[in-house]
């Protein structure tokens, strides 16, 4: 058969919101060919997301489509009643989502999960079935498949669980596999497994991929063709090798512009450490008893933060990496006393942080902050922007006057680069970017010496990130503040750190100045992490 | 000269309270938003206008005073009486001799009658109030209560109709628009405010009301019980008993539940296990063991100290009250496990995180970070409450350890039935009355209840 496998004619998508139409992809069209890996590109919101699910006619209750056509194989899958469309999912087109923790069945095991897609499209039963998705699963490169057969979803690693969703999406043996951000939830040294293993799965099986993701370092690694979306529009679309040679559209430029790289940690001043440093950790631990039996007696500890010592000065970024569970977070909370420490000592500014009770504690609070990494989360959504900013103030300088406190929050917001207007809006009505810089502004109005950022770009788009990064490169410079940056992205980590900390397994494995580590890495974990990074990434 | 019981007192400052959590509401944007969803939703709006006429009667029933006693100067009854019985004097002085049905003019048992020539007759008498004016009730008895039927629904509805046009000329005041425009934008349906349904059900409730005004005066309308007084009047006094009991209870459940459920939650530990201890052992001991052990020693306290509870009213009072008291105790553990649960998930939060990062007091962030933030499940939880305890009075009452058998509900009414059902011809208007007017309360409140939850609960926002 000739012509595309799949074709996407002007397909328009909205959602029905307290009776009104709001729209989501606005007239959208593309192919993709047999054995291709086309590559969906775009920012939170863009519409690519919902583009997929209007393929796979999977969209949410109150997604609509609009208009358009969706061609696959010569057949119209809007035409289709939805008995025959679910036939084509699984069979005909196999998809993988971002979250495997929530793809998967938790009371249902590996076996069985896999087996029903089997039992469905293959109409295999028994030892067959068995046979069968035991080589699917050796396929998706699970160590252990006969072992895996049996076992729950919880037993598994966030990787694993992405394999098996890929196992589950091949058993049906697609034409073409739907991957909508398959590695964002993943950590960068898995991600780059998870790749490997799609491609190598394309190679043998000659499907065509669909990728879907915000990440233009896989794209880069993984894509024959590109098409960028932008507020429910396909901006640009072209080959690769055309693409990151010469983007036509100034969008496509900004992302990849935006995109930070290992290189632009080359030439960085590292920061003097004279004198007294402005914080000091040694030894600390931070260990979990786990309790077990009638009486909950400790048997053992899960050792969460085990013995880590560094200094940060005044001034400096100290990036702090590592992968998910290396106790990253754990150890910036732990410096601000967030959670119980069980041994080791903090000092800040020759201060004893760890043994401060009441009103010292207090005064020490005041000075070391932390930006988190949600900013959905991290404020109060029944407060307004000035009530959240105000809060500190009102805690720890109680000799301010009313006056003052509205004179410094509305200089504070100017500062972060939102208007004074803003304190009387409540953070529901800001984007996500713009919600982080009211944590900052919330951070900065106790006038801290130091700040821990525990991941404060990761929920961002890259355009939004680039902007962060700068207004706190900018904040740096102006008050002498020192960061503790807690990320697991080493590109951010090459744009904003002096000195960079790998952690792994509640240690740290190498430090050193930024230029050294990323480019001339020493420890063989280090080298791992850099490794699985995409090749754009690693351009120079 | 007014004299507040407990019940009224406590029942007025609650009414005060929401009043300001209403202003308190106006302000925050918040707050604001979920409640113009609950505005928009016809069903909530339409419960909502019944449950105003019910907390209307209710709030009239609450207000009691010593009526003068009728000679002028400063001597007053000693018995007080309520705002509602003032105005329902014909309908509470109009006692006949015993059971009569709805709208009759005759008795519903036979008996020895003595004519004016001294011979005696078997047969029903005439009623001395219901009826009384009708020279020869097997003619003029239909025509009679059309026409006053009918007179009360035309006066019902012109009361309607002059309230629909002054809040349609109120709405165009506020929102500065034409009278025109607005009254057309309420008739054809289109207001953001389903309007033209609130009006309906405020014309529909002045049409009843009107209808059952005029037979009032005229006829009893749901008949008379036992002793003869008349069962409308019984079921409209039974609402102030069924809204106090499902919502006096809140004294107790909300202070116990949400600050133990705050604190179990934000502090764990031992102060966890202290309360979750504590709540599960209230919970093992059977709700109906406490509540008929509570309102038997509140009856043996008064009766040891006869002299401090002189009147009977006054008595009656304080066993709503404590029995009030006690549904509260039995009830406030569900509502604090939710909080439990909610406040463990809030404390992590990063804006907690953040708030104690900052050094703002534990106190502090209690109150301006959890419970404002809990604050949609005490609410949802206390709406859906609500109609349950009003069910569990008539059940209550039912087994005789609910409200003092002198007090009017609908417990005690269905607790009477219980014997007049078993005669025959049965005596069914207590029991019916009871259940339309319990019906329409418990059906109001849990529709609003339905909306209440479907606006402020985060998970079915969309």
């Amino acid at each position: 058969m000739s012509g595309p496998l799949l074709q996407v004619e002007n397909l328009k998508a909205g959602f029905v919101q307290g009776g009104q139409m709001t729209k989501a992809v606005g007239g959208v069209s593309f192919t993709i060919d047999r054995g291709e890996t086309f590559a969906l590109v775009g920012e939170s919101g863009s519409g690519k997301s919902v583009t997929a699910l209007s393929v796979l006619r999977l969209l949410p209750q109150n997604g609509r489509i609009i208009d358009g056509k969706v061609i696959l194989r010569g057949r119209n899958l809007f035409a289709l009643p939805e008995v025959s469309m679910s036939s084509i999912r699984g069979r005909r087109i196999g998809a993988v989502f971002q979250d495997p923790q929530s793809s998967l069945n938790p009371v249902m095991s590996i076996g069985q999960q896999v087996g029903e897609v089997l039992r469905l499209h293959k109409r295999l039963n028994g030892g067959a079935l068995e046979a069968r998705v035991i080589e699917l699963l050796g396929l998706v490169g699970l160590p252990r498949p006969e072992r895996h057969f049996t076992e729950y979803p919880h037993q598994l690693s966030g990787g694993m669980r992405q394999r098996v969703m890929i196992a589950i999406a091949l058993a049906g043996e697609p034409d073409l596999l739907i991957a909508d951000e398959p590695t964002t939830a993943l950590d960068v040294t898995v991600q780059a497994q998870i790749l490997g293993l799609l491609k190598r799965l394309q190679r043998e099986t000659g499907m065509a991929l669909w990728l879907i993701t915000h990440d233009l370092g896989i794209v880069h690694d993984l894509a024959d063709r590109i098409a960028v979306m932008r507020n429910g529009l396909i901006v640009e679309e072209a080959r690769r090798d055309e693409f990151f040679r010469q983007p036509s559209h100034p969008y496509s430029r900004q992302l990849l512009d935006a995109l930070p790289r290992l290189s632009d940690c080359i030439g960085r001043e590292p920061v003097a450490q004279a004198g007294r440093p402005l914080l000091e950790v040694s030894d600390f631990k931070v260990h979990y008893p786990v309790r077990k039996g009638l009486f909950r007696r400790v048997v053992d500890h899960v050792r969460a933060v085990d013995g880590v010592s560094f200094s940060l000065w005044a001034g400096e970024t100290l990036a702090l990496v590592g992968e998910s569970g290396c106790g990253k977070t754990t150890l910036g909370k732990g410096i601000l006393n967030l959670v119980e420490s069980s041994g080791g000592r903090v000092t800040f500014d020759g201060a004893d942080v760890t043994a401060a009770r009441g009103g010292q504690r207090r005064a020490l609070c005041r000075a070391m902050q932390i930006v988190f990494q949600d900013p959905h989360a991290a404020m109060n959504p029944r407060m307004i922007v000035g009530d959240i900013i105000e809060e500190g103030m009102k805690a720890v300088m109680p000799e301010m006057s009313a006056v003052q406190r509205r004179k410094r929050m509305e200089f504070l917001l100017e500062s972060v680069g939102l208007s004074p207007e803003s304190r009387l809006r409540y953070p529901h009505e800001f984007s996500g970017g713009q919600r982080q810089r009211i944590c900052i502004a919330r951070a900065l109005a106790v006038e801290p010496r130091l700040i821990v950022c525990d991941e404060p770009t990761s929920a961002l788009d890259v355009s939004v990130q680039v902007q962060i990064l700068g207004l706190l490169k900018e904040l740096q410079k102006r008050e002498k503040l020192g960061f503790l940056f807690i990320t697991h992205d080493l590109g951010v980590v090459a744009d904003i750190a002096h000195r960079v900390a790998v952690m792994c397994s509640g240690r740290i494995v190498e430090t050193g100045p930024t230029e050294q580590v990323l480019l001339r890495p020493q420890h063989p974990y280090t080298r791992t992490l850099l490794e699985a990074l995409p090749g754009l990434r690693k351009a120079s | 000269m007014l004299t507040l019981f407990w019940t009224d007192a406590l029942f007025l400052l609650l009414l005060a309270m929401l009043g300001g959590l209403i202003w308190h509401s106006r302000r925050h944007e918040h707050l604001r938003r979920p409640w113009r969803k609950v505005a928009r939703s016809r069903s909530a709006m339409v419960s909502a206008v019944i449950l105003l006429a019910y907390l209307f009667i209710a709030v009239l029933d609450s207000i009691h005073f010593l009526p003068p006693d009728g000679e002028g100067g400063v001597r007053y009854k000693t018995e007080p009486v309520s705002v509602l019985d003032w105005f329902l004097t014909p309908l509470r002085t109009r006692v006949e001799k015993t059971y009569s049905a709805p709208l009759a003019v005759q008795g519903y048992a036979k008996e020895n009658l003595r004519l004016a020539d001294g011979s005696s007759r078997w047969d029903y008498p005439r009623l001395e109030f219901g009826g009384a004016h009708l020279k020869d009730p097997a003619r003029g008895w239909l025509r009679d209560v059309l026409r006053t039927g009918f007179k009360g629904a035309a006066g019902g509805l012109g009361l309607g109709v002059i309230l629909c046009f002054g809040t349609v000329f109120l709405i165009a005041r506020v929102r500065e628009l034409p009278v025109s425009l607005v009254g057309g934008e309420v008739l054809s349906g289109q207001s953001e405010v389903p309007w033209r349904a609130i009006l309906g059900t405020v014309v529909v409730l002045c049409i009843v009301g009107g209808v059952l005004g005029e037979l009032a005066l005229k006829y009893h309308v749901f008949g008379t019980d036992k002793v003869g007084e008349d069962v409308l009047y019984q079921a409209l006094k039974s609402i102030r008993t069924g809204i106090l009991i499902g919502t006096l209870t809140t004294f107790v459940t909300l202070p116990l539940s949400l600050l133990l459920g705050i604190l179990a939650g934000y502090f764990r530990g031992w102060v966890d296990d202290l309360i979750q201890y504590l709540y599960t052992t209230l919970n093992s001991i059977p709700g109906v063991l406490l509540i008929a052990a509570v309102i038997l020693l509140t009856q043996v306290y008064m009766a040891k100290h006869e002299e401090e509870f002189a009147s009977l009213a006054l008595r009656a009072d304080l066993r709503l009250l404590f029995l009030c008291l006690i549904l509260g105790i039995t009830s406030w553990t569900g509502l604090c496990r939710l909080l439990r649960a909610e406040t463990l998930k809030l404390r992590e939060m990063e804006y907690v995180q953040a708030a104690r990062a900052l050094g703002v007091r534990q106190g502090t962030i209690l109150l301006r970070h959890i419970l404002p933030n809990v604050f949609h499940i005490v609410l949802i939880s206390v709406a859906l409450d609500f109609s349950s305890l009003v069910l569990a009075e008539a059940v209550l009452s039912y087994v005789n350890i609910g409200v003092d058998p002198t007090t009017d509900s609908w417990g005690n009414m269905i607790n009477s039935a219980r014997l007049e059902m078993a005669r025959e011809p049965p005596v069914w208007w207590s029991l019916t009355a009871a259940f339309v007017f319990m019906f329409a309360l418990v059906l109001a409140a849990n529709l609003f209840a339905d909306a209440v939850r479907d606006a402020f609960d985060p998970r079915r926002a969309d």
